[in-house]
């Protein structure tokens, strides 16, 4: 049994993924590093990755998001930039997580519309979003008779 | 501002969403983080200790695999304090081992049994499913506030 030391404890991180035709996490890297203070910046091939003190990272993110409102998306991360155990230089292949990532970015271009088209809709419009569709299941009278006619 | 549980709890989308509109998202980062930061003894990957599966009896029985407990104690709490959930329905990146479906039914069901405001839905396909999904969540949150 060894010791555990939390590296960066009392921090956050937080993932900031940026799907844009105007931005790239590049230039959203150079506008992060003019305005933090303090923070730990990463930059990624989807965005950027910041850590630090709660309120400092979201008075970051806050301001990032100003530059692309409806591109910038932001999510909650548990373990710090270089983690040993989820960092891909030492594990080698995608990162455990990427494929969820992999999987919602490619339908944030719908919510991207949907933010975009959001101020035209009456205050009061109640949205009627795909909905999952009621499950089909076995009737229990049906399941009987077919256990009697097997039986029989 | 409430606390809204989202499934799948990795998601980028809802938990933007949520944070977006002046909420708080409870998702799985913020129970990992909590135990990759918390000092002790060095229980790779996740920092679950044997203590884990224990608490995570609270939400399912001793029988029922210690991979369910185990995950139970990081999502349980936050249902418990929840006071509202979001649930997206065709998530395929929910998809996971035994321990993970049995544990995703297990939160669709704590969820529910809460009867706490719970909006289920879908994920968009097209341009004004999406239309549709954002004012969703965003009326559902709004309620949530004038509630509180």
């Amino acid at each position: 049994m060894t010791e555990y030391r939390p590296r960066y404890a009392g921090t956050v991180t937080k993932y900031v993924f940026i799907e844009s035709p105007d931005l790239t996490p590049s230039d959203l890297a150079i506008r992060a590093y003019e305005i933090s203070e303090g923070v730990m910046i990463k930059e990624t091939c989807f965005g950027l990755q910041i850590t630090g003190k709660e309120d400092e990272v979201n008075k970051v993110i806050e301001e990032l998001r100003k530059s692309d409102p409806s591109h910038i998306f932001v999510k909650d991360r548990g373990f710090p930039p270089g983690d040993r155990r989820r960092c891909r230089a030492n594990l080698g292949g995608a990162r455990p997580g990427f494929f969820g990532h992999e999987c919602e970015i490619g339908l944030v271009r719908f919510v991207t519309h949907g933010l975009e088209a959001l101020p035209d809709r009456p205050a009061e419009a109640v949205g009627h979003p795909p909905c999952p569709a009621p499950e089909k299941r076995l009737d229990l009278y049906k399941l009987k008779k077919i256990i009697e006619k097997e039986e029989s | 501002m409430a606390k809204v549980f989202i499934y799948p709890a990795t998601s980028l989308i809802l938990s933007d969403l949520v944070a977006r509109f002046g909420h708080t998202p409870l998702s799985a980062a913020i129970a990992i983080r909590e135990h990759v930061q918390t000092a002790g003894l060095e229980s790779p990957p996740l920092q679950i200790t044997p203590e884990d599966p224990k608490k995570g009896l609270k939400y399912a029985a001793v029988e029922v695999p210690s991979g369910v407990r185990g995950r139970m104690s990081l999502y349980g709490p936050m249902i418990d304090s929840a006071d509202a959930a979001i649930i997206i329905h065709d998530a395929d990146l929910a998809f996971g081992c035994m321990g993970c479906a049995r544990t995703n039914e297990l939160i669709q069901f704590l969820l529910k049994k809460r009867k706490i405001p719970i909006l289920e839905l879908n994920y968009p396909r097209t341009d004004s499913e999406g239309e549709e999904f954002v004012a969703a969540i965003k009326h559902f949150l709004d309620g949530l506030e004038k509630s509180a």
